[in-house]
C-alpha cells in the first residue's frame, strides 16, 4: 500500500431503535476500555477523528464514534419523508443504549459534546450502573434558548450555510483555520432540518436542572469540560451544573470553543488526556 | 472598509445576490452601507432624515474596540456572542442578513480595519467569526 491508511475502521450496523430499523454508521479504533463518542447537534461522528487517530488514547481505549440516525453516513429511518425530525431525551437515550447493547460494550465511558454533553447527564442518572464514567464536553443541565431556530430550516435560507455561519462564532478565535473549517463542514453538509430537530432536544426536551443532583458519581463519575469561548453552553452553565452534582469535576478550557475535539485537537488533548488517565486508573 | 471589501474576490462572489442598504451603528455613530451585487458602493454617515435601511447592526461603543482585538476575549469574539452579552443587537428585516450570514459576518470583519488591520485580517481568516 503506497498511501497512508488511518487506523480507524468504518462499518455499518443494523440497529432497532424504538421499533424502527436504522442503518447506523460507526468508526472505531483501539482496544481496551470502550469510549463511545457522541457528536454535536447537526453534525456527525467525524468530529472525533483526532481521538480515533491518537495512539496515546487508542492504546488503552476502544474509541467508537457513530453517526446518529439522520446524520452523516447513517440513513434516516424508512418513512422519513413524511415526518419532521425531532430528537427527544427518550429517543436519544434509546439510541445510545441501543448502540451500547448492539456492540456489546461493557461498562463504556460515554463522552458527548454539546447535545451529547447534555445527554450524558441523563445517561449517568438512568444508566449509571452500566457506565464506567461520563464526560460532558460543552455540557450543562439546561440553557435558555437564545435565538429563533426557525432560521435553520426554511425554503428561502440555505439551512447548511446559515447553520455553519451561525455556529462559526462558537469556534475559538485561536483555533487553527484548517480545523475551524473542517468543523463547519459538518454543518454545511447536514441534512435539511436536522440541526433544528436536534435543537428540539437541546432546547425543549432536556431541562435536567431538577434531577442532576440525583446523579451518583461514586457509581458513575462525571467530568465536565467547557471551552471559554463557548457562548452557547457557557462556562457559567457548566460550573453551575457541576456545583449541583456532588463529586462532579469541571474544567474550563482556555483557547477553546464549542467544538473542542475538532476545532483544536492539540489544545483539547491537553485537557482530555488527564481525564482519560484518571478514568483508566 | 469598502476598499477592503471590494478587493476580496471571494467575498464579492459570496455576496453576489445581495442588493440592499444596511445600517452599522457603533455607539452613537451610524453609517448607511449600500451593497450592490455584493460590492460596497457607498458608505454614508448617519443620520439622514427619512433614509430607510433593510436591517441595522448596533454595537456598543465600548464593545467595538474589544471586538476589533486580534484575539478578543470571550463574549466579544462574534456578533451573536455580543448580542447574547447584551452589547450588540440586530433589528429590521434580518432575512437577507440570515440568508447571507457568512457574507455579512465577513463584511463586519472588514469594518474592523479602521480600528486595526491586523484584527481585520484575523477576522477575515475566521470569516468574521
Amino acid at each position: 500500500m503506497v498511501v497512508k491508511i488511518e487506523p480507524a475502521t468504518g462499518r455499518y450496523m443494523q440497529l432497532n431503535i424504538q421499533g424502527r430499523q436504522n442503518r447506523v454508521y460507526f468508526e472505531e479504533a483501539g482496544r481496551g476500555i470502550p469510549l463511545l463518542c457522541l457528536h454535536t447537534a447537526g453534525a456527525d461522528g467525524s468530529q472525533y477523528r483526532h481521538l480515533l487517530n491518537d495512539p496515546g488514547i487508542t492504546r488503552d481505549y476502544r474509541v467508537i464514534a457513530f453517526d446518529m440516525p439522520w446524520h452523516g453516513k447513517s440513513l434516516p429511518p424508512v418513512g422519513y419523508h413524511l415526518e419532521e425530525y425531532k430528537l427527544t431525551t427518550e429517543l436519544y437515550v434509546d439510541t445510545v443504549m441501543a448502540v451500547c447493547r448492539g456492540l456489546e460494550l461493557e461498562k463504556p465511558v460515554i463522552m458527548g459534546c454539546s447535545m451529547g454533553g447534555r445527554i450524558v447527564l441523563q445517561l449517568a442518572l438512568s444508566h449509571g450502573k452500566d457506565l464506567r464514567a461520563v464526560i460532558g464536553l460543552e455540557g450543562a443541565d439546561h440553557q435558555e434558548p437564545w435565538y429563533d431556530t426557525e432560521w435553520l430550516h426554511r425554503p428561502d435560507v440555505h439551512g447548511g450555510e446559515v447553520s455553519a455561519a451561525l455556529v462559526s462564532g462558537l469556534v475559538a478565535p485561536q483555533s487553527p483555520d484548517e480545523y475551524r473549517w473542517e468543523t463547519l463542514w459538518g454543518y454545511l453538509q447536514s441534512g435539511p432540518g436536522i440541526f433544528k430537530g436536534d435543537l428540539y432536544f437541546y432546547r425543549a426536551d432536556s431541562d435536567y436542572r431538577d434531577r442532576v443532583a440525583d446523579i451518583d458519581t461514586t457509581q458513575c463519575p462525571v467530568y465536565l469540560l467547557t471551552g471559554e469561548y463557548d457562548f452557547s453552553c457557557t462556562p457559567e452553565d457548566t460550573l453551575r451544573t457541576a456545583a449541583r452534582i456532588k463529586g462532579a469535576q469541571a474544567t474550563i478550557m482556555e483557547g477553546l470553543g464549542h467544538f473542542p475535539m475538532s476545532e483544536d485537537p492539540e489544545q483539547f488533548r491537553t485537557y482530555i488526556m488527564p481525564v482519560l488517565d484518571q478514568i483508566r486508573g | 472598509m469598502a476598499e477592503r471589501a471590494n478587493g476580496d474576490v471571494g467575498l464579492i462572489r459570496r455576496g453576489r445576490f445581495v442588493d440592499l442598504e444596511f445600517m452599522l451603528q457603533i455607539g452613537d455613530q451610524g453609517h448607511y452601507i449600500r451593497i450592490d451585487k455584493g460590492r460596497l458602493t457607498s458608505v454614508t454617515p448617519s443620520p439622514l432624515l427619512l433614509r430607510p435601511w433593510t436591517f441595522a447592526i448596533h454595537i456598543d461603543a465600548a464593545a467595538w474596540p474589544q471586538f476589533c482585538q486580534k484575539m478578543p476575549r470571550p463574549g466579544y469574539h462574534d456578533i451573536f456572542a455580543m448580542c447574547k452579552l447584551g452589547v450588540a443587537r440586530i433589528d429590521g428585516d434580518i432575512n437577507p442578513f440570515m440568508a447571507n450570514l457568512r457574507y455579512f459576518k465577513e463584511v463586519l470583519a472588514k469594518a474592523t480595519s479602521s480600528t486595526s488591520s491586523a484584527a481585520a485580517s484575523a477576522k477575515e481568516a475566521a470569516h468574521g467569526r
